[in-house]
């Protein structure tokens, strides 16, 4: 079985609120001093979800894809060293600043190129522009189903049978291969890489794929050619107008909290 | 021509509250000069409630399909009102049919969607969305380049009108029939006992801090004294202490209840993303110095384990 998964870097999305700082001129999240930037903390878990189909199914190659700056690299890295077995880098200045539906395109023609799949693989939605709009894209300039925000995937034949989350439940759908699936957080907790295998991926080769090596012109690409053309971005304004409730015992700070919320008729 | 297309979502059997939500902030756009609002959706039945909220003109479907809960049947028929309305605004919900819907109509018409948007202005006629990113650390502003601008939107961003009975409007079919090449095999509905938690005035939320999951049995009391339900946060969902559909945040519900009570939470941007628009909000935690203690109105800054049963014993003396 051959897969494909998309990967993609981001700015820890754990960085807590108080070092999270934006430009807002360049409209650029500026990074966090001493904070890494990290793997999409999803695309872990749809590339364990690679690596467990292409296990079960008896082989196979799982292909990681990731269109990003030079860093970009590291979260390829990251894949190989879980068990993925090549990598392509899609890298070219031309791209900063562009949004999802042009990286959608690129990668789908990525993935054209690459050529051999039965099933593409990624996160449910980047935690960065927290979008979620990419798997959707990917899918349709293939012509082919998308099943998003997956728990689990099993192959059945020539389809998957995939278990969803929904606002309110679960739901199992099957759909014909190749697909697109996208994988949620339910899915599980990926592995992590040992020492030995980190050191193994270092030396497989990572592909380099340019914007024209796609074919894409430069009008299509880059910031001056979104789709969804970013007015501003800023941090909203929290102000904090708390009372701590005090009190000798929690037996006292209890009453005291039960009172209030009386006075506010909120109980 | 102009306009704006509502695509309203039917669940077991009834107009879900954000298609109202939805025609709520269409007709502040009409309002604003951005044209006639449409709705578009599956089954006559439900034409005059989306009239009486604001719609001018509904586009009903009876196409197969539409009620397995797939978007993909959706695609067809919707385009089919969004050509018959002339709309070049398109506004869905950020629901399970919306999260992907949204972006197969902007792809397929080579546009895009501002997903989960809380805010929708009209800037010359055109539309700026404004949304969450960054896990709700930061905030953007979007315009689109292409002339259909599509958005789903958050729940409880925008109030719905109160239904006006005298209001009249037109309904129309669309003929077009949807397909997908997906199977639905089975679907299973979370179990929730006692109030919804998106519609419960009350909230009371438990977090990672509580170090153990019976600690939600004590929550469940609580919240049941007080007639409300009972949430999570994802990093005490992710251990398995309580079922995602009872997840709060970014990637699970938005709640805006009259009192949230986050209980060994510490207010991640994520999890504030699912329940920022409560009324009132209070924390019971540790740290003083957390997000949660900062945006509540009340604190209590203890170990959760003497405040809560002390909590309970309080209200059930003033029952
Ligand atoms: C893409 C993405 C999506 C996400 N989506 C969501 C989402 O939808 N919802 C969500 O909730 N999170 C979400 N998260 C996770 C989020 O970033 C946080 O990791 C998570 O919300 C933390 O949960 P918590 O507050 O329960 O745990 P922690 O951050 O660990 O906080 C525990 C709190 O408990 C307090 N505490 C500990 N012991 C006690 C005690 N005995 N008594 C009182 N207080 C105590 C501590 O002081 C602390 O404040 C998402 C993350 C990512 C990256």
């Amino acid at each position: 079985m051959n897969i494909i998964v998309c990967v993609k870097q981001i700015p820890d999305p754990e960085t807590p609120a108080a070092s999270f700082k934006v430009d807002e001129q360049a409209k650029k999240v500026i990074p966090a001093q001493g904070v890494a930037p990290v793997v999409n903390p999803y695309d872990p878990q749809a590339t364990e979800a690679a690596l467990q189909l292409r296990d079960a199914a008896g082989g196979g190659k799982v292909t990681v894809v990731s269109l990003g700056p030079d860093s970009a690299r590291d979260a390829i890295k990251h894949a190989l060293a879980m068990g993925c077995d090549e990598g392509v880098l899609i890298n070219d200045d031309a791209f900063e600043g562009q949004d999802n539906f042009q990286t959608a395109n690129a990668l789908a023609k990525a993935i054209d190129k690459i050529g051999e799949y039965d099933l593409i693989l990624m996160g449910r939605a980047a935690a960065d522009w927290d979008m979620g709009v990419v798997p959707i894209g990917v899918a349709q300039a293939l012509g082919i189903p998308a099943v998003t925000v997956a728990k689990s995937i099993e192959k059945d034949g020539d389809s998957v049978k995939v278990e969803r989350v929904l606002d309110d439940g679960f739901q199992t759908v099957k759909a014909p291969l190749p697909a697109v699936v996208s994988v949620s957080n339910e899915f599980g907790e990926p592995r992590y890489p040992q020492l030995r295998q980190i050191m193994m991926a270092a030396k497989k080769t990572v592909e380099v794929w340019s914007a024209s090596d796609l074919g894409l012109s430069p009008d299509e690409v880059g910031e001056g050619n979104r789709v969804l053309p970013l007015e501003a971005l800023y941090i909203p304004k929290i102000e904090s107008n708390v009372e701590i409730i005090e009190g000798e015992s929690p037996e006292e700070k209890a009453a005291t909290l039960v009172a209030r919320l009386r006075e506010a008729k909120l109980i | 021509m102009s306009g704006i297309l509502v695509v309203a979502e039917v669940f077991d059997g009834e107009l879900q509250p954000i298609s109202h939500e939805l025609l709520g902030a269409a007709r502040k756009l009409s309002d604003g000069g951005a044209g006639p609002v449409s709705a578009f959706v599956a089954g006559e039945a439900y034409a005059q409630d989306l009239i009486h909220h604001g719609a001018d003109t509904v586009y009903v479907s009876n196409a197969q399909g539409l009620e397995i809960g797939l978007a993909d049947p959706y695609l067809a028929p919707v385009n089919a009102a969004i050509e018959q309305s002339g709309a070049d605004i398109v506004l869905l919900g950020q629901t399970n049919i919306g999260r992907d819907l949204g972006p197969m109509l902007a792809f397929h018409h080579k546009t895009a969607v501002s997903m989960e948007t809380v805010d929708l202005q009209l800037q010359d006629g055109r539309l700026r969305a404004t949304r969450s990113c960054y896990g709700g650390n930061a905030r953007a502003e979007l315009t689109w380049k292409e002339k259909l601008q599509v958005a789903t939107v958050k729940g409880k961003s925008f109030d719905a009108l109160e239904p006006d009975t005298s209001r009249s409007g037109e309904v129309k079919n669309v003929d077009a029939a949807g397909e997908t090449k997906i199977e639905v095999l089975s679907t299973e509905k979370a179990e929730a006992s006692g109030v919804r938690l998106e519609d419960a005035p009350v909230v009371v939320s438990g977090g990672r801090g509580l170090g153990d999951p019976s600690a939600f049995t004590t929550l469940e009391e609580l919240a049941g004294l007080l007639n409300g339900a009972t949430g999570a946060s994802r990093a005490a969902c992710d251990l398995g202490w309580y079922p995602p559909s009872q997840q709060v945040g970014l990637t699970g519900k938005v709640v805006s209840p009259n009192l949230y009570l986050a209980v060994a939470i510490s207010g991640a941007s994520q999890h504030m993303a699912g329940m920022a628009g409560s009324k009132n909000i209070v924390s019971i935690n540790k740290d003083p110095d957390s997000n949660m203690v900062k945006v509540s109105k009340y604190a209590i800054i203890d170990d959760y384990k003497k405040v809560i049963p002390a909590l309970i014993e309080e209200i059930k003396k003033v029952k």
